[in-house]
Formats: structure tokens, C-alpha cells, sequence
């Protein structure tokens, strides 16, 4: 496969590094003349020096070629543009678009860039999940369903805690898909019955889960 | 008219002071606060500071509004984002980006916005003026890549 990077800060570096070593066909492209030179000592001749928003820099790196173009330059101007640009003018089939600012994100899907990676999301979920006593905790974004996986935990004082499954009102686009209870791991049916201190795992829209938070926790 | 303007250099403050003088309401962004003292000195539109690439900076500066919005800075990956964030975030009607690249340009002219490319339009008056009217095929264009 013909990858293009765009952006040789550390991301693009270490990206470049991994897909080199599995033995992928790669090209970084960056600005920096300085930070040209050193890759190319490390790497051979898989550098170019320019700026990846120019037609005739993509060209020259050989863009109508490429599989797939990643742009992980530190300017989410710059990888916005980069992408459209790989995409409408030289039609590679997958972009990938690395975004800083996470309110960014939602523009970036609405206009063409096939994934976005927010490492700021990203770092915040790690660390959230790694905060001890929080009670309603986003696991996982499924990209392409805009679905999310939670976890809840019920406290005494919970809305919901001592009803079933049955009586609490749902938003529509959630599935309780299991409740750990101790150290067993139920799968609940409607008449399952939510206890003080069962972790809850649930499925839901994205849209919906600021109103699942208010149904299971009191903040 | 609700107008906002991305950018206070000499094009934006320019732009901003006429058309707040021709009765139209104007708020022009900047990063920089001596940018505005570009603005004409009886300029009575808004000046917000910010970068008009955050969605927030555009909401304070009333992008919800405005019927037209006008990206003048001197970054061209800058305007043509701001631009996007305001047809496709805020559904802004008109929406007018400068971009130095003729490439790019012809891309994103393509794409639906409306733009303006200063490198293609001075270079044509350039020539214009060096070449003369008489000459033919004055406006033909080098091909790019």
C-alpha cells in the first residue's frame, strides 16, 4: 500500500517509523528543511520537503497514486485542507485527518475526511476512565454507528436503584446490555431489578446519552 | 444586512468600514487587537477578538445571524476552514473567502464557495497594463498542475 504523511512532528515521525517497519510503501512530507535532513539520515529517501497543501508538492509526491493520505501536521486548518485536497484533486480513496481541537471533530466528518483521530478526546477518556469514584464513565465512541458504550454506577440515592429494567423510562436509542453486580455479570432481562452499587453497561445513541446520565445518576 | 468578517488587515478593515458606512451591520474578528485600529475612525460595527475558526469566537460574533461571512486573513487554510465552519456549521447564506493559491481556489471554487483569488486577478491586471489590450490571448493562463 502507497501511504502519504503529512506533518513530521512526533505523530508523523513515529506513524512514519511503524508503517515503514511493516513494510508499507511511505512518503512524509514537511516543512521544516532542518527536520528533513535529520529524517532522511534515519530513514533514507522517503522525505519531502514542502508544504502538503500545495497541488504541486502532492504531485510530486506522487498523490495520484496513493491509497491512502494521513495529515497529522499540529493545525487543524492544515489538515482539513490537506485532506479535501488529496480527496478532490487527486482522488485518493482514504483520509485520514488527525484533529487537535476537538470541537473540531464534527466538522471534520461533515466535510469529506474519511476518519478523524482526536488525540485530546482520546487522552480525556483514558483519564477519565483512570479517575477512581466516577459514576458515569464514556468507555467507547463505535464511530460509524454514533453509538457509545457507558458505565454507570447506581447509588443508593439513584433514580432507578431498587426498580426493574421494565419500569425505568428509557430513552428510546438505549439497551442496558449487562449489570456486574459483585463479581457476577448479569444479563438483564425487564423484570431484572437494579440494586445500590451495580456498575451498569449500557448502549447507547450519542445523542441520548446526556439524558441517559440524568436518568441513572443524581449529579 | 448581517455581515461578519474574518481578518482586519488592510482588505478586511477596508471591506468592514464600507460596508458598515453603507448601513449594514458589521463585526469584524481578529487574533490581534491593534488589527481594529485599521478600521476607519467612525466605524460603528462590533470587533470581536478570537480566531473565527472556533465556532465559539463565530457564535459571540453573531455567525447565527449573519446572512454573509467574509474570510480575509492572510492564512488560506485559515479562511477556507472558517468559511466551511460557516456554510456547513451555521448555513450562512453567502459565504466569501480570499485564496492566494490558484489551485486551491479552483478546488474550492468547485466545491461551492464563492471565492476570490488575488494572485490570479492582480497578475491579469499586471499584464493588462504590461502587455496592453491589443494583445492577444492576454488572459490565458499557465496550466496547473
Amino acid at each position: 500500500m502507497y501511504i502519504i504523511v503529512v506533518g513530521g512532528g512526533k505523530v508523523g515521525y513515529y506513524l512514519t517509523k511503524t508503517l515503514l517497519n511493516d513494510r508499507h510503501e511511505v512518503l512524509l512530507i514537511e516543512r521544516d528543511r532542518d527536520k528533513v535532513e535529520t529524517y532522511s539520515e534515519r530513514f533514507g529517501s522517503v522525505i519531502l520537503q514542502g508544504d502538503g497543501a500545495e497541488a504541486a508538492v502532492l504531485a510530486a509526491a506522487g498523490a495520484a497514486r496513493a491509497d491512502v493520505l494521513i495529515a497529522v501536521t499540529g493545525e487543524d486548518e492544515d489538515n482539513l485542507v490537506i485532506c479535501q485536497m488529496a480527496k478532490h484533486k487527486f482522488h485518493i480513496g482514504k483520509t485520514i485527518a488527525r484533529v487537535n481541537n476537538p470541537k473540531n471533530e464534527l466538522l471534520f466528518k461533515k466535510l469529506d475526511t474519511d476518519v478523524t483521530v482526536s488525540q485530546t478526546n482520546y487522552i480525556l477518556g483514558l483519564i477519565e476512565q483512570a479517575i477512581p469514584d466516577r459514576a458515569f464513565i464514556h468507555l467507547l465512541s463505535l464511530r460509524h454507528a454514533d453509538l457509545a458504550i457507558i458505565e454507570a454506577t447506581i447509588s443508593a440515592e439513584s433514580p432507578v436503584a431498587n426498580q426493574t429494567i421494565g419500569e425505568i423510562d428509557l430513552p428510546v436509542a438505549c439497551v442496558i446490555a449487562a449489570i456486574a453486580r459483585g463479581a457476577d455479570v448479569i444479563v438483564p432481562g425487564p423484570d431484572t431489578e437494579i440494586m445500590p452499587f451495580d456498575e451498569i453497561i449500557a448502549v447507547t445513541h450519542r445523542t441520548e446519552e446526556d439524558e441517559l446520565r440524568r436518568l441513572l445518576i443524581i449529579e | 444586512m448581517n455581515v461578519v468578517v474574518m481578518g482586519c488587515g488592510r482588505v478586511g478593515a477596508r471591506v468592514s468600514s464600507i460596508l458598515d458606512n453603507n448601513g449594514h451591520r458589521v463585526t469584524v474578528i481578529d487574533t490581534n487587537s491593534t488589527a481594529f485600529r485599521r478600521l476607519s475612525p467612525d466605524y460603528g460595527g462590533d470587533t470581536v477578538l478570537g480566531t473565527g475558526i472556533d465556532e465559539d469566537v463565530l457564535k459571540s460574533a453573531g455567525i447565527e445571524d449573519a446572512d454573509t461571512f467574509i474570510a480575509v486573513t492572510n492564512g488560506d487554510n485559515r479562511n477556507i476552514m472558517a468559511g466551511q465552519v460557516a456554510r456547513v456549521m451555521f448555513n450562512v447564506r453567502d459565504v466569501i473567502v480570499r485564496i492566494y493559491d490558484p489551485v486551491r481556489e479552483d478546488t474550492y471554487r468547485r466545491l461551492g464557495l464563492s471565492t476570490v483569488c488575488p494572485t490570479t486577478t492582480i497578475s491579469a491586471l499586471i499584464i493588462d497594463q504590461v502587455i496592453g489590450s491589443s494583445a492577444p490571448n492576454r488572459r490565458t493562463e499557465p496550466r496547473e498542475t
